[in-house]
């Protein structure tokens, strides 16, 4: 992967998208090869290393994991309040900023209960954007959510990675934002539990060697030939 | 004109005043979070002072490097420029803040009105108690209702549960709980020995620990401790497991369904409960008479068949009978109390806890206060 790339891992249910996610941010270990980010080989770091390399990334995960004894201001707060200097006003400055570009502001004071899934997904972003990442990691983004949000997070996905030259990497499942938003990919396969295929997600659509890609990217429809 | 506020070599902010009704902006060096970045208040003051000032604008090409530090910085200062009728000129910032100021400026603010509720003072907070204790009652003889009339269809064989399901509750509320009922009941058992024997041996009447220990425990003590363990372990579990079921939409699904939840999911669990306390009841009895036995055979000299003699003189069946009752009542009393607890949870995990929590308090509650019902009763009744 290249800095300031959109990167989609993609494939169909159960093929390992999640895990493979899971074991890029240091959830699990690899029984098998290794994670590099820059230099550092992750797993071959010692915890020093490996949390200040976590602290250059940034999770949105599948089902917004907000904290619920906290209210949204906490809840991206935290970070800033672990990891900067900041005093509580300018905290409370960069969190009701984090909140607004997300389409939240004036929900510092709510909690997640209170809010709908959409609203869950973008407090998540706005928590995983709290200390300014370098590389954005999303799990299903646009799942569970209406054509206009999973369309705004599309774009602010962009917008992030524009503005602020973030790597963004995206497990997903949904050709619309695949083919939206991102400039490269892999397709992991679960018959034969491996990647099949590699690229920009727009070539693969007409150009991929393996079949099952190109209908994949074509919402399921196989293409008829003769 | 120019004046610089910060050094040269970090971040800085100057104003260019060669235009007496703009203010240009000058900004320059890192402006990052982590750095410590100028407070707003330095321009406010400026854009706060001027006479005539109508517009402001900025240069951004001494700026380094930016993050979230210049977008929070620019989004006040953009604020108060607002606030004050003031134009900004801002297509000299870069392209990036640009964009992402726009997107945080897209949704407009949520209204104060729609924010969550406002700080009660002392009065309505005895007032909300006070609703809310009325509301709590009504939903738990509802509840009560609804599950004394699952339990008369199961007698007509309507009510529908997995049979399965039940013999699975009924080996965590009973086999399973043996262990700490056993280590409670015997320590409780000596603790009421050593009490016991500490009066009795001023009047030489050592032996009427058997009397003690055997009547205490077996009629009020095995009840109660069994009652309470049961409120702490499988009442909170009752109220976790159908709580954390109402959070993913577990409980949901078999309304839709028209499955009802007190027959599904209520009903095992007070069968389990109330088939086990008893069995449960009878042994925390047991292991009570046994530690007083130990007690009075190894600390004040008395044969296990003389103890044993002893005990079976003071115990009789009302005795027995009495001691189950309580212990039925206590599992009606903890299995309803964990099972509404689990059905009133919110729909979060905090929300689990808080019916958890509630569910082991209300079941001790209310054995209390059952407790002393029976006891009354049984007073009155002369048993």
């Amino acid at each position: 992967m290249n800095r300031g790339d959109i990167f989609i891992i993609m494939g169909g249910s159960g093929c390992g998208k999640t895990t493979l996610l899971r074991h890029m941010i240091g959830l699990n270990r690899p029984q098998q090869g290794y994670i590099h980010f820059g230099e550092c080989n992750y797993w071959q770091s010692d915890e020093p290393q490996q949390a200040a390399v976590k602290r250059r990334f940034g999770v949105m995960f599948q089902g917004g994991a907000l904290w619920s004894s906290l209210t949204l201001a906490e809840n991206v707060g935290l970070p800033l309040h672990e990891y900067t200097d900041l005093n509580p006003e300018e905290i409370e400055a960069v969190v009701s900023f984090k909140l607004a570009l997300v389409g939240l502001a004036g929900y510092e004071d709510f909690y997640p209960a209170q809010l709908s899934g959409g609203m869950k997904k973008r407090a998540s972003l706005a928590r995983a954007i709290a200390l300014d990442p370098e590389i954005l990691f999303f799990d299903e983004p646009g799942s569970g959510l209406d054509p206009f949000s999973a369309k705004r997070l599309d774009d602010l996905i962009l917008e992030l990675r524009d503005s602020l030259g973030m790597t963004i990497i995206v497990v997903s499942h949904e050709p619309a934002s695949i083919l939206t938003i991102g400039n490269n990919s892999v397709f992991l396969d679960d018959e034969k539990r491996t990647i099949i295929e590699s690229g920009n997600p727009s070539i693969l659509l007409k150009q991929a060697a393996e079949p099952k890609v190109r209908a994949f990217l074509n919402r399921g429809e196989y293409e008829h030939t003769g | 004109m120019m004046n610089q506020i910060s050094p040269e070599n970090s971040t800085a902010i100057g104003f260019d005043l060669s235009e007496p009704a703009t203010l240009r902006i000058v900004l320059s060096g890192p402006w990052i979070l982590r750095n410590r970045l100028p407070s707003t208040a330095l321009v406010m003051e400026q854009l706060d002072t001027r006479r005539g000032l109508q517009s402001v604008s900025f240069d951004s090409s001494g700026i380094t490097v930016w993050d979230t530090g210049l977008l929070v910085f620019l989004s006040r200062l953009l604020q108060h420029c607002t606030e004050r009728n003031l134009t900004v000129d801002r297509s000299s910032l870069p392209e990036g803040v640009r964009a992402l100021l726009n997107l945080a400026a897209a949704v407009p603010e949520v209204g104060q009105s729609s924010a969550p509720g406002h700080r009660a003072g002392t009065l309505e907070h005895i007032g909300n108690f006070t609703l809310q204790s009325g509301v709590g009652l009504r939903h738990g003889l509802k509840f009560t209702g609804e599950v004394i009339l699952s339990f008369i269809r199961l007698l007509r064989g309507k009510a529908q549960f997995r049979p399965a399901d039940l013999f699975l509750i009924i080996e965590q509320t009973g086999p399973n709980a043996l262990p700490v009922v056993s280590l409670v009941s015997y320590l409780v058992g000596l603790i009421l020995a050593y009490m016991g024997a500490a009066q009795l041996e001023r009047v030489g009447a050592e032996i009427y620990i058997a009397d003690l220990v055997a009547i205490g425990m077996v009629r009020e003590i095995a009840a109660l401790m069994t009652g309470v363990i049961m409120a702490g372990r499988t009442g909170a579990a009752f109220a976790a497991e159908i709580g954390t079921m109402n959070v993913n939409e577990e409980i949901d699904a078999f309304r839709i369904l028209g499955i009802s939840v007190i027959d599904f999911l209520v009903m095992p669990r007070v069968l389990a409960l109330v088939l086990m306390i008893p069995l449960l009841t009878l042994y925390s009895g047991l292991v009570g008479i046994a530690a007083g036995m130990t007690v009075a055979v190894l600390v004040f000299d008395f044969s296990m068949f003389e103890y044993y003699q002893q005990t079976i003189r003071a115990l009789d069946l009302t005795q027995f009978g009495v001691g189950l009752f309580k212990g039925t009542a206590y599992g009606v009393v903890v299995a309803l109390s964990g099972c509404l607890r689990g059905l009133q949870c919110g729909r979060s995990a905090q929300a689990v806890g808080q019916a958890t929590t509630s569910a082991v308090v209300t079941g001790i509650v209310y054995i209390v206060v059952v407790a002393s019902a029976i006891t009354i009763v049984f007073y009155k009744l002369d048993i």
